[in-house]
């Protein structure tokens, strides 16, 4: 073990990883479990009293203070309630699967850095549980893995629902990995590395002043700033990684019921509340790390150096990645679900081609910067010109076909469809329909003067 | 390279799996146990449940095509990391490269399009 | 033997163990499960050898995007849940096949190292696994986006053959 004297930069890099004694590893470890237990249990109460905050009702607020013990009181009754295994279910994938998405959702957490290095019992060790050089990578494989618990809930389950939600979801989350996968080329690019503690350092490193006219600017080194295409592909592709609105397709209760956890019940239904809580608390942790700084502390209060040393890491950290929290529950709070052929064109033909072309825009404008021959130089802007004109051109056209017409489309239909209502049926106006709009009537007579006050609307007030 | 650094990765794994595994069997056990045949039966909006069609159904090929896809640009993907990360060794020759190989996808990328294989009707 | 040699042997155990499951087992799905387990046994014997980054390709790759992509192809089809006896077909004529090449292949490993040993080359990272990749093995690189190339356009012809390009 290497006891190193003096951190100038408190920047953990890679070499500080993996000297722990075991016990501050399993320090670490049980650390960061209790950190995803706790965030699960106060991100269900977050998300329902601020989605109750925007939909003008309380929210829960009975148990404990402000309600804070609600998700724990649920959880126990969850525990002791009536644990289904359905009839036509596989057994043992049945009992797996809500594991599989928990495990996968906890282990992505052993990278994400949650502060500087820190005297921890008298050992300077970094609050990161472990680094490796391809730590983002773990990150992207785990979350891969947790298609499967998914997937094989929604088989094992034995039911129609079920599979089909599983179905939907894992394609969803492939094609979303794609997006996420692709969005994060950028940062690795930027930063030369794929260590997680690396990219907050590269962070810290790019950060720029310039003085204009007297005043001092300061523009933070957050990729979230430099890289702010890849940042918003990564947001929004982690929306739909994690299954959560407005791509909250696997469990649209209106078309699969529960998607592919119709059939689980108890506990188990719980770890796939856990691994969807984890999962978001997981995403925005990397985006916390890869672009908005990591653990360092933001722009007004940095100039303060006390602000990046120690434990203070970890309330930027948090503030940040419970921001990032806020913004999912806001969207959910705020967006209609999409439709599936929607949700997937937006991650097909929309993030995809944008992402890829906004990649190597960003390594043509590295290689600029570093090139210095004329004629490389406009190579590459003619390249680059040319490319856009090639697109342009062979661009995969949106032409509508011309619709149809009724007639061919109803003699189109198969055999032992069922019947339908004649094409020139003219429904006549029902009489409920004409004496409603008898009753409306006096209400528009006013018009624009609405101290005009008659029965209907005071009924409807009360309603 | 020695593994150490991997061990707290394999640490949080086990702590996590002996988490899950606890609860589901827990669960088994806390629970109470009044079954019958309604609840065992699969969830659906009948009384009946429908029968389920002979070797588990079959799904819409848009699947298999969106797997098809993914494994496609997950592999381009994985080999724009190692060429993102050592992009500012490599220059302008590996620039080239990469707008040769992302092209050549790109070109297979807009064949799908053109056929109608990323319509989700 | 060293920490790492157990750890080779015992990963080394977990995918023949495994291997041998994908075959043996008569339900479907799991047979895709075992093959999940075998991958990922072969992908923590890339990490002992210190190959960090192929380790987690191996991972991305094929756990999380191949064998999804054969559940998905079994699911298209057909995914019983529990066994489907047409699969327990007698298999000695296969096992003949492949345990001779595994063993023949081992053997010939075996006979032509001996008791040499070979130092572990430096750890792949990521980085110098780029610089090699994209210097020294340029071609393979760029014939592979052709191969992605053709299974793109193979894929989209066997799976839909009734939509056609549009005019």
């Amino acid at each position: 073990m290497t006891t190193p004297a003096v951190y100038l930069a408190q920047d953990p890099t890679l070499a500080d990883f993996g000297h722990d004694p075991w016990w501050i590893s399993l320090i670490k470890v049980v650390a960061a479990f209790v950190f995803a237990v706790l965030a699960t249990l106060l991100g269900v109460w977050f998300e329902r009293r601020v989605v109750g905050f925007m939909q003008v009702r309380p929210g829960p607020n009975q148990v404990g203070p402000f309600g804070l013990l609600q998700t724990l009181a649920d959880g126990l009754k969850m525990a002791f309630k009536e644990d289904i295994l359905p009839k036509g279910a596989d057994k043992v994938v049945y009992f797996f699967a809500p594991t599989i998405s928990v495990i996968c959702a906890v282990t992505a957490l052993a990278v994400i850095p949650f502060g500087p290095m820190v005297s921890m019992f008298g050992h300077q060790t970094p609050l990161q549980v472990t680094d490796v050089s391809v730590a983002v990578l773990v990150i992207l494989a785990a979350s891969s893995m947790g298609i499967y618990g998914i997937v094989l809930g929604g088989w094992a389950s034995g039911s129609t629902y079920p599979l089909l939600g599983g179905l939907r979801s894992s394609a969803q989350m492939i094609s979303y990995e794609v997006a996420m996968g692709l969005s994060i080329v950028a940062v690795f690019m930027t930063a030369g590395t794929m260590s997680t503690s690396g990219i907050v350092a590269a962070q810290a490193g790019s950060d720029r002043s310039a003085s204009l006219g007297g005043f001092e600017f300061f523009a933070p080194g957050w990729y979230a700033i430099l890289l702010l295409p890849s940042f918003i592909i990564y947001f929004i592709s982690a929306v739909g990684e994690t299954n959560r609105a407005p791509f909250d397709l696997p469990e649209a209760e209106s078309e699969l019921v529960a998607g592919f956890m119709t059939e689980y019940s108890s506990l188990k239904f719980a770890l796939f509340m856990l691994a969807e809580y984890v999962n978001m608390v997981t995403v925005s942790a990397v985006a916390t790390t890869l672009f908005l700084g990591g653990w360092r502390a933001p722009w007004p209060i940095s100039i303060w150096d006390g602000a990046n040393s120690g434990w203070f890491g970890l309330i930027w950290f948090f503030a940040k990645v419970i921001l990032l929290v806020f913004v999912f529950v806001w969207l959910r709070g705020t967006l209609p679900r999409l439709r599936y052929d929607q949700f997937m064109r937006l991650g097909w033909r929309v993030l995809l081609p944008i992402n890829l072309v906004w990649i190597l825009a960003l390594a043509g404008i590295r290689v600029l910067q570093k090139e210095n021959s004329d004629a490389v130089r406009w190579g590459i802007i003619g390249g680059a010109l040319l490319v856009i004109l090639l697109i342009t051109l062979a661009w995969p056209d949106r032409r509508k076909q011309p619709p149809r017409p009724l007639q061919e489309q109803v003699n189109a239909r198969p055999q032992g469809s069922f019947p339908l209502p004649p094409m020139d049926l003219v429904v006549p106006p029902s009489p409920r329909a004409r004496r409603g709009v008898a009753q409306r009537q006096p209400a528009n007579v006013g018009g624009g003067a609405p101290d005009v006050v008659d029965t209907t609307s005071t009924e409807e007030k009360e309603d | 390279m020695t593994l150490s650094p991997y061990a707290p990765i394999v640490g949080l794994f086990a702590l996590a799996a002996f988490f899950a595994l606890f609860s589901v069997a827990s669960a088994r056990i806390a629970g109470p146990r009044r079954y019958n045949r309604a609840k065992l039966d699969a969830y659906e909006c009948g009384i009946e449940p429908s029968p389920q069609p002979v070797g588990g159904g079959r799904f819409p090929i848009k699947f298999y095509l969106t797997a098809m896809l993914f494994i496609v640009f997950d592999i381009e993907i994985i080999f724009l990391y190692p060429w993102a990360v050592s992009f500012d060794q490599l220059g302008l020759f590996g620039f080239v490269e990469m707008v040769m190989f992302i092209g050549t996808v790109f070109i297979a990328y807009a064949y799908v399009w053109r056929r109608g294989g990323l319509d989700w009707d | 033997m060293t920490g790492a040699d157990v750890l080779l042997l015992a990963l080394g155990a977990v995918a023949v163990g495994a291997g041998v499951l994908v075959v043996t087992t008569d339900q479907l799905v799991r047979a895709g499960l075992y093959l999940v387990v075998c991958l990922g046994a072969v992908a923590g014997l890339y990490l002992v050898l210190t190959a960090e980054l192929v380790a987690w390709v191996q991972v991305l790759i094929y756990v999380g995007a191949v064998v999804v992509l054969l559940l998905f192809a079994v699911m298209l089809t057909r995914a019983p849940i529990g066994r489907s006896p047409d699969l327990n077909r007698p298999g000695l004529p296969a096992a003949l096949i492949g345990g001779g090449a595994g063993l023949g292949l081992a053997a010939l490993f075996a006979d032509a190292f001996r008791w040499s040993a070979v130092d572990l080359p430096a750890p792949g990272t990521a980085e110098s696994l780029g610089t090699e990749l994209f210097r020294s093995w340029v071609l393979p690189f760029e014939v592979l986006s052709v191969l992605l190339l053709a299974a793109l356009v193979g894929a989209i012809i066997v799976s839909r053959p009734d939509i056609g390009s549009r005019p």
